[in-house]
């Protein structure tokens, strides 16, 4: 009798333990409903049409008409032989080297800097914010207007030092110059906040003890800043690296990657391809979107890995 | 334990709500031709806001027709491709006023009607200016208004620099007086020179005017009028800026008084009664003188294809009271462009003599679309404003920039 009601309830209990799962499978799947549906409405598909774009030949008509023949990679050999292809990379090369190399030692110096206390340095710190805040096509318009040849406030100010007025925006040998200038101006208050949290992180005991053993400061800085900060370093430049590769707004404001491609990245020439035209190529501007897509991937993969080996190590 | 299965069904629920405004925003597009009632217009002028005349004109011609309006006003340069997007997902609008260059793109698209089929009377209208609405054979739409481009000059400048603008004749009298300008301390012409289809519209009458045509872009001619340009920056005739200038901006750089010329358009009129100083118009000079044929620029009034072809009627209804002569006079007026047809043109300059000058360069204007270039043009201009950067920013020379633009055009 008594075995047979505990055999009665551990049955009862397994029953209702297997109900539980499955309830607790279809919550499960419920709970992750709105995120996959999500992904797969906002970035698998745009991401599917971005490839099937790029692998037909699309023109006018046949984007209406849906009908566009598939040419497997012929828009992607026409974009790595176009003359255009050279100089787009080695400007996307450039703009985005230097402008992480320039945010990230910048933005680690305000940190530093920030980092001690003194008076004002919350509202200071805050005023560094504002070129993140402010829309880009209004810094990027402000910018243009500093550096125009002829009524620029930055010509203006090299006249009063004697110097002859430079073509900011419409030499061919400014012109990447400039969109840099204005992205590394743009990127450092990013750069300073995490950054700036980063340094906040490290146990001020670290540096007592260092400050014992006689360390100074150059010393602490190298030893104990640096190496602690490193998983936010990693995160900072794989993000700056991904905002910089895709950076359009900014140089199509400023410079509209000319004058003659002298300014012109794989962002703003995809987007030349595809609507900077009246008869859009939209077939090429997405073959040189994906190069941009999956460069941003392999350095994201990159990233995981090297985490991956930091957490097992 | 119960309550994981309650917030189960409540994510359910969200999700459905999610879902459910998902698919009525989906439906409640703002093209869309469901509902026989209402006929939707996109146009290119969102600086004209539901209170302007342009709007009430609108919803007038819908109410003639029997119909009510839903008008969408876009930025010109999204305009195309918004069309083209709409009429991919198959709900264009029912009628499309739209910059006339983009019309030879939209009618090879399959994306516009012809005349014959939405009957729309283009018998009134310029040749030369219907003319960039044509494609094949076929008129796919008429024109609003046209305009043009002049040099306005100030007359202050001119005056002070020993400068009589009725001896500006040709090439060689504009850049003399240009030089004197210069070397009285003030600021000689602006353009723009930028690379869009703006910089290519601004330097057409110099091309054109030269004698180049769009078929040859590397011709001995259209050589000359870029080393016309090239060489004016290069004396600081004008200003380095040109380079980066919209028309926009380069009619500010006018406005500031310290510029004797400024090659600009019709729509400027209005802003030049504003200016601080007494202004002046004439037209572009050819090489060699007398009046250099502009590109015409100004909207075409279009019936996009519906799969619902009795819808036609009713916007050819729409159409033909938009540009009737009575609306062509005042929506020209209002949009400060000249009129497509002659009668409106003469009601045009009775009532304003300055216009006259503004009449004979859109009379002799040309469309870029002519020629029977329809769908090369977009390719041709897009090589044509690039060796335009490409030589006055100094990359290249005039002739090897527009050697490697004709390479390109294939």
């Amino acid at each position: 009798m008594t075995m047979l009601l505990a055999r009665d309830t551990a049955v009862g209990a397994a029953t209702s333990a297997q109900r539980r799962r499955r309830v607790g499978n279809w919550s499960g799947w419920a709970f992750l409903a709105p995120v996959a549906i999500y992904l797969a409405l906002f970035y698998a598909y745009p991401l599917y049409r971005n490839i099937d774009l790029s692998l037909r030949n699309y023109t006018v008509r046949s984007f209406v008409r849906g009908d566009a023949p598939f040419i497997g990679l012929t828009n992607y050999q026409a974009v790595l032989r176009d003359p255009t292809f050279g100089p787009a990379l080695t400007h996307t090369i450039v703009f985005t080297a230097m402008s992480l190399v320039f945010q990230y030692s910048i933005g680690l110096a305000l940190a530093v800097f920030f980092n001690r206390r003194f008076p004002l340095s919350v509202t200071l710190r805050a005023l560094f914010l504002v070129p993140w805040l402010l829309p880009l096509i209004v810094s990027a318009s402000t910018w243009s207007w500093l550096l125009n040849s002829e009524s620029g406030v930055v010509n203006a100010g090299l006249h009063a030092l004697g110097i002859a007025p430079v073509d900011w925006l419409t030499s061919p040998t400014w012109s990447l110059v400039s969109v840099i200038i204005a992205n590394i101006w743009i990127g450092v208050p990013f750069n300073l906040v995490l950054l700036h949290s980063g340094l906040q992180a490290i146990p001020v005991s670290l540096y007592e003890a260092a400050a014992l053993d006689g360390a100074g400061g150059w010393r602490r800085f190298r030893h104990i800043t640096l190496p602690m900060l490193r998983p936010v370093t990693a995160i900072t430049l794989l993000l700056g690296l991904i905002y910089t590769l895709k950076v359009f707004d900014i140089i199509w404001i400023m410079t509209r990657g000319g004058p003659s491609d002298s300014s012109t990245t794989f962002a703003t020439w995809s987007y030349r391809l595809g609507f900077g035209n009246l008869l859009p190529s939209f077939g090429l501007g997405a073959a040189v979107g994906n190069l941009l897509v999956v460069t941003a991937l392999a350095f994201g993969l990159i990233y995981l890995r090297t985490q991956r080996r930091l957490h097992s190590a | 334990m119960n309550s994981a299965p309650r917030l189960a069904t409540a994510a359910c629920a969200a999700l459905l709500a999610v879902s459910a405004t998902a698919c009525s925003a989906a439906s409640d597009n703002s093209g869309g031709s469901s509902d026989s009632h209402t006929y939707t217009i996109w146009d290119p002028y969102p600086q004209l806001d539901a209170s302007s005349a342009w709007a009430t004109l609108l919803n007038e011609c819908g109410t003639k027709a029997g119909v009510s309006i839903k008008r969408t006003p876009f930025d010109t340069t999204d305009l195309s491709n918004k069309t083209l997007l709409a009429a991919q997902q198959g709900n264009a609008p029912d009628v499309l006023v739209v910059d006339n260059p983009v019309v030879s793109t939209l009618a090879e698209a399959g994306v516009l009607t012809t005349t014959a089929q939405n009957k729309i009377d283009t018998s009134a209208v310029d040749a030369n200016l219907l003319a960039a609405g044509q494609s094949g054979g076929q008129t796919y739409g008429i024109p609003i208004g046209a305009n043009t481009l002049a040099l306005y000059y100030n007359k202050s400048v001119l005056q002070a620099a020993g400068v009589d603008a009725a001896t500006v004749k040709d090439w060689a009298s504009l850049t003399a007086a240009l030089a004197r300008v210069t070397a009285a301390g003030k600021k000689g012409i602006t353009f723009s020179a930028i690379g869009t289809e703006e910089g290519s519209f601004q330097f057409l009458p110099w091309f054109w005017g030269a004698g180049a045509a769009l078929t040859k872009i590397d011709s001995p001619q259209a050589v000359s009028a870029l080393s016309l340009w090239k060489d004016w920056l290069k004396q600081g005739y004008a200003p380095n800026s040109v380079i980066n200038n919209t028309q926009t901006t380069s009619w500010q750089e006018f406005a500031t008084g310290g510029y004797a010329f400024a090659e600009n358009g019709t729509w400027q009129l209005a802003n030049a009664k504003k200016l601080g100083f007494d202004h002046g118009i004439i037209a572009i000079p050819g090489t060699n003188g007398g009046t250099a044929p502009a590109p015409t620029g100004g909207e075409f009034v279009t019936v996009p294809t519906q799969t619902d072809t009795g819808r036609y009627a009713t916007s050819d209804k729409i159409v033909t009271c938009l540009t009737s002569t009575d609306n062509s006079n005042n929506t020209d007026t209002a949009l400060s462009y000249i009129a497509p047809t002659r009668v409106v043109q003469d009601r045009q300059t009775a009532a304003n003599p300055d216009l006259a000058v503004w009449v004979q360069a859109v009379r002799a204007a040309k469309g870029r679309t002519s020629d029977n270039l329809g769908v090369k043009y977009p390719a041709i201009s897009q090589q044509l404003w690039t060796a335009v950067q490409a030589a006055l920013s100094g990359a290249q020379t005039p002739e090897a920039a527009l050697t490697a633009a004709q390479s390109a055009v294939k």
